[in-house]
């Protein structure tokens, strides 16, 4: 056996290696049950609805991925709390979000998801335990001692009742967990089991630490409200800002009742994240988030320090000396106040992992670039119709590949049936590939990407067809078989493997930069043309070369596709003397022999001759 | 004579058979810069139609509908959105397309109610698309970036591959000349632009250069060692690879159309307006004239470029005198032409073309 077979049929092994791994790994996903055996389908194919959203800086500043990432974190959280299930959330280009949800949503959600971040800072007036509180069981002792309070409150609108107190008492042990971040120094030490002393009297209508905006209908609802339902974690309605307010921590360890919004996204300059440093300058080991704040917020953010330090001296447990940041409605963090900031420049710190400083500053400093979600785009196809796109799709591409079959059949014999095992072997790997792609990064097969494959049968096509041409073309000089496939293959295949570089820069570049179903349509062009590289190496040339073996193929059968005599060869060199003629036809092309270009020669210097 | 494919390709690679087209490269890109400057006067004169997605508005589907009547949806357009004009069509046997201008999403919401109800339908079988007026603009401009860093990287690429910068500069050109042509005859026919026909004429950017890549690279190979032979001059070697490519582009350009024209084909007879139609038409118009640029626009142009380089034209120069002093051993044609072909080598003619010894019968 020679060597040229040996290579061909070590490529044939590796190629049945690949696909067989590549559909082992897909089987294995579908017993493990992570996968499916088809490809996921967009939406424009399964049915559902297409947001795109255009993020854009509601003042002058510019925005990076960063922002984007964090703005489809919100977003996200919107959704799951708005209850859709299976959004797909994804980012294209520098500026664009696309939200696919199955089905129609409502206009309630749309209107959520478009809604920019609204960063609030509150003051909170009660921490508490995050399940909702039943009235006869676990409020006993609160109904006590909220016997002595219209004594203290004499206006009726207002109850500081301290039935939320207990619990917030009893709360205690959740607070701790949630080991509530503190600006300065240590985190605060833990509140101990004792309630705070009593309310002070209302100090005054205005004051927002002040019980009075714990009306009877805000208490009501802070006692129903489960901040065990991720629903609820996930950030609620944002409330009025210039009133009380209750609303769930983001990991659901507790729940706030809080006064007025005394701060927003728009005085926050912004937040950082790093590692923090004790006052020595060494490393804690701790991480800590940096807040900026304009100057308009650090005026502001010096009053409510000035206000919230006061009750954390006279109590260092005393809920009111936290404050709390609200993204979207959610408590992203409490903090307690434990100095009075006057530089604009709050440090927050607490056991937070790297990890976990730097997405509170991300989620900061979203909260302080606003940004406007503008819907560019909403596209909502019935599952009805999107079937009908994928067959019609799938139909033209059976056509188109009948047809290709065809002609190829038409032009190229016997060797069309490489060309058919060609795209076959093509047309199951760009299969797998992209069955495996689905699962691995959620890749959704849409109706661009579906033309996208039937348009790369032509373009495969065309390399086996610069293949075959080339190696025609060196049966025409003269030479065998076996000796024009090896020199055509090394010719063709710089040709091949120069073109598809051209076509898969181009797929990269549209993938990279273009938005909407550009991107699904270039992923399948450029899949598909490394597809075709590996084919065209591993299974159409070591095909050719075995077939170039046989004899039909060998002697140039008239069907075969390679014979000499229609290539314009009246005799193949078949080695050892032996030479192939067979009968001469009339008119055939003769190329520029020797004698052809000697008797030329000799003419020329005649003519030159008979000048002289 | 029965035409054969293969013959013809056999009397262009031979040379027998030469279409003159880089000898007559100035006529070519003379009639390709003036159908450029057509096609931009066009474009000023008309300008595109663009489709929905670039003017903003509302589209509804209805699908399988029992009774496709048109009326129905006019009425339910007039009740909810009378300001506006509703563009109606029938999509296949029983779809139902309702375009109309920007609207607000509660109404488009009753809309779509209207329309599943009039029908007879499930709310699921109506897809909507609503599209804000910037979104085309969007795509649009990415569109354009991705072309411009496109070219620059293909540039590289091909200065690299080709080690001539004047091969890659023609090959950028003809990409151009495709572009400009492609849009061009919409504009001139006037047909539709959507985002998907923008993911058309980028693909264009692709396939064209494929094509063009095929025959430069014949091109190179035919004037590797251009200047150490004197038989033929450049441009020779040139026309003589683009001849020899041309069975060869015809058959690429075919089977590479054929999926595209089965796409266009469905989408616009069966499923009726929609991405499939907008990608293939914007291809098939492309491919076909790519095929046309690499042929008469690239090579030639590629040629006139190369012609300048000082070694190349010393060769020619050099090529021309041996000739006209009849020194060269080219075969001259019965028209005056010098034949241009593929040498031929002497080949073994086996046992039975030895002269045989005396007296032995």
């Amino acid at each position: 056996m020679s060597t040229v077979v040996k290579g061909a049929k070590r490529a044939l092994i590796w190629l049945g290696v690949i696909t067989v791994l590549l559909y082992s790994i897909l089987a294995l996903g579908v017993l493990m049950d992570k996968t499916e055996f088809t490809p996921g389908l967009g939406l424009d194919l399964a049915g559902g609805t297409t947001l795109i959203l255009k993020a854009s800086p509601t003042d002058n500043t510019t925005i990076d991925s960063s922002d984007l990432n964090q703005a489809v974190e919100v977003i996200r959280r919107r959704i799951d709390a708005s209850g859709v299930a299976e959004a797909e959330i994804t980012t294209q280009g520098s500026d664009t979000i696309v939200i696919a949800i199955p089905g129609h949503p409502s206009d309630r959600t749309i209107d959520l998801i478009r809604q920019s971040a609204q960063l609030q800072f509150r003051p909170v007036l009660l921490v508490g335990d995050p399940n909702v509180v039943l009235d006869p069981s676990a409020t006993p002792t609160p109904e006590a001692s909220a016997s002595a309070d219209p004594t203290v409150s004499p206006d009726p609108t207002v109850s500081p009742d301290p039935t939320a107190n207990p619990s917030a008492a009893a709360g205690e042990s959740v607070t701790g967990p949630t080991a509530s971040p503190t600006p300065e120094a240590s985190p605060s030490p833990e509140p101990s089991a004792s309630p705070s002393a009593n309310p002070a009297p209302v100090p005054g209508e205005t004051d927002p630490s002040s019980y009075d905006w714990l009306t009877d209908d805000l208490l009501a609802e802070y006692k129903a409200l489960d901040c065990t339902d991720p629903a609820n974690q996930g950030g609620r309605d944002l409330g009025d800002p210039d009133a009380g307010h209750v609303a769930c921590s983001t990991d659901g360890t507790s729940k706030l009742a809080m006064g007025p919004v005394e701060l927003d996204g728009s005085d926050v300059k912004t937040a950082t994240s790093g590692p923090e440093y004790s006052p020595g300058g060494t490393l804690t080991g701790r991480y800590e988030v940096v807040l900026d704040f304009n100057s308009a917020g650090a005026t502001k953010f010096s009053d409510v320090t000035a206000r919230l330090y006061g009750f954390y001296q006279a109590d260092p447990t005393d809920p009111r000396a936290q404050f709390a940041i609200l993204l979207d409605g959610a408590v992203i963090s409490h903090p307690s106040v434990m100095a009075h900031i006057t530089g604009g420049t709050a440090t927050i710190t607490g056991d937070f992992t790297q990890q976990e400083a730097a997405e509170l500053a991300n989620q900061l400093k979203f909260g302080a670039i606003p940004l406007d979600l503008t819907l560019q785009t909403k596209n909502t196809v019935s599952p009805s119709l999107g079937t009908e796109q994928l067959e019609k799709g799938l139909i033209a591409g059976a056509i188109g590949l009948l047809l290709v079959v065809i002609y190829s059949i038409f032009q190229y014999r016997a060797l069309a049936l490489v060309t058919i095992g060609s795209l076959t072997i093509a047309g199951v790997i760009s299969y797998v590939m992209i069955a495996l792609l689905s699962w691995g990064m959620g890749y959704r097969l849409s109706l661009a990407g579906v033309a996208g494959l039937i348009i790369a049968i032509g373009i495969t096509a065309d390399s086996f067809i610069v293949y075959f041409e080339r190696v025609k073309d060196e049966l025409r000089e003269g030479k065998s078989l076996p000796a024009s496939i090896d020199h055509g293959w090394s010719r063709a295949r710089r040709t091949i493997l120069a073109s598809d570089a051209v076509s898969f820069l181009a797929a990269v570049v549209l993938y990279v930069l273009a938005i909407g179903s550009v991107r699904g349509f270039a992923f399948t062009l450029g899949l598909t043309t490394l597809v075709d590289v590996l084919v065209v190496i591993l299974f159409t040339h070591p095909v050719l070369v075995l077939l170039s073996r046989t004899k039909f193929f060998g002697e140039g059968h008239h069907f075969s596709g390679l014979d000499p005599r229609q290539l314009g060869r009246s005799a193949t060199y078949k080695g050892r003397g032996r030479v192939v003629t067979p009968e001469p036809q009339a008119g055939e092309a003769s190329g520029l022999t020797l004698a052809e270009r000697k008797a030329a020669a000799a003419k020329g210097s005649q003519t030159n001759g008979e000048q002289k | 004579m029965k035409f054969s494919l293969a013959e013809w390709g056999n009397q262009l690679h031979s040379g027998e058979r030469t279409y003159a087209i880089v000898p007559k490269r100035r006529m070519w890109l003379t009639i390709s810069a003036l159908a450029l400057l057509a096609c931009v006067v066009v474009l000023f004169v008309r300008g595109l139609n663009f489709g929905v997605d670039f003017t903003g508005g509302n589209v509804y589907q209805v699908s399988n509908t029992a009774n496709p009547d048109p009326a129905i949806a006019e009425e339910v357009i007039a009740q909810f959105a009378p300001e506006q004009e509703a563009r109606i069509s029938i999509l296949g046997d029983d779809d139902i397309r309702v375009q109309i201008g920007v609207v607000d999403v509660s109404v488009s919401r009753q809309i779509e109610e209207g329309l599943a109800e009039g029908y007879g339908v499930d709310q699921d079988s109506v897809s909507s698309d609503q599209i804000g007026p910037t979104f085309g603009a969007e795509v649009g401009k990415k569109a354009i970036q991705s072309l411009v860093v496109f070219l620059v990287l293909v540039a590289l690429v091909m200065t690299v591959y080709f080690r001539a910068w004047r091969m890659a500069i023609a090959g950028i050109v003809a990409l151009i000349h495709d572009l400009v042509f492609t849009v061009g005859i919409y504009a001139l026919i006037g047909f539709e632009v959507t985002p998907a026909s923008v993911i058309g004429f980028l693909t264009i950017l692709g396939y064209s250069l494929y094509d063009t890549v095929v025959v430069f690279d014949k091109v190179r190979e035919n004037t590797e060692n251009v200047t150490s032979q004197h038989r033929y001059t450049y441009d020779e070697l040139a026309n003589l690879a683009l001849n020899q490519t041309l069975v060869r582009s015809i058959n690429t350009s075919i089977v590479a159309l054929l999926p595209v024209a089965a796409i266009l084909f469905i989408g616009a007879f069966v499923l009726g307006a929609g991405t499939l139609k907008d990608i293939s038409l914007a291809l098939f118009v492309g491919m076909a004239v790519g095929t046309y640029s690499s042929i008469f626009v690239a090579t030639p142009l590629e040629v006139t470029l190369r012609d300048r380089e000082e070694r190349i034209a010393t060769h020619t120069k050099e090529v021309l005198d041996m000739r006209a002093s009849g020194k060269s051993d080219v075969v001259v044609n019965e028209d005056g032409q010098v034949r241009v072909g593929a040498l031929q080598p002497g080949g073994h003619r086996g046992q039975g073309a030895q002269p045989k010894r005396k007296g032995r019968k």
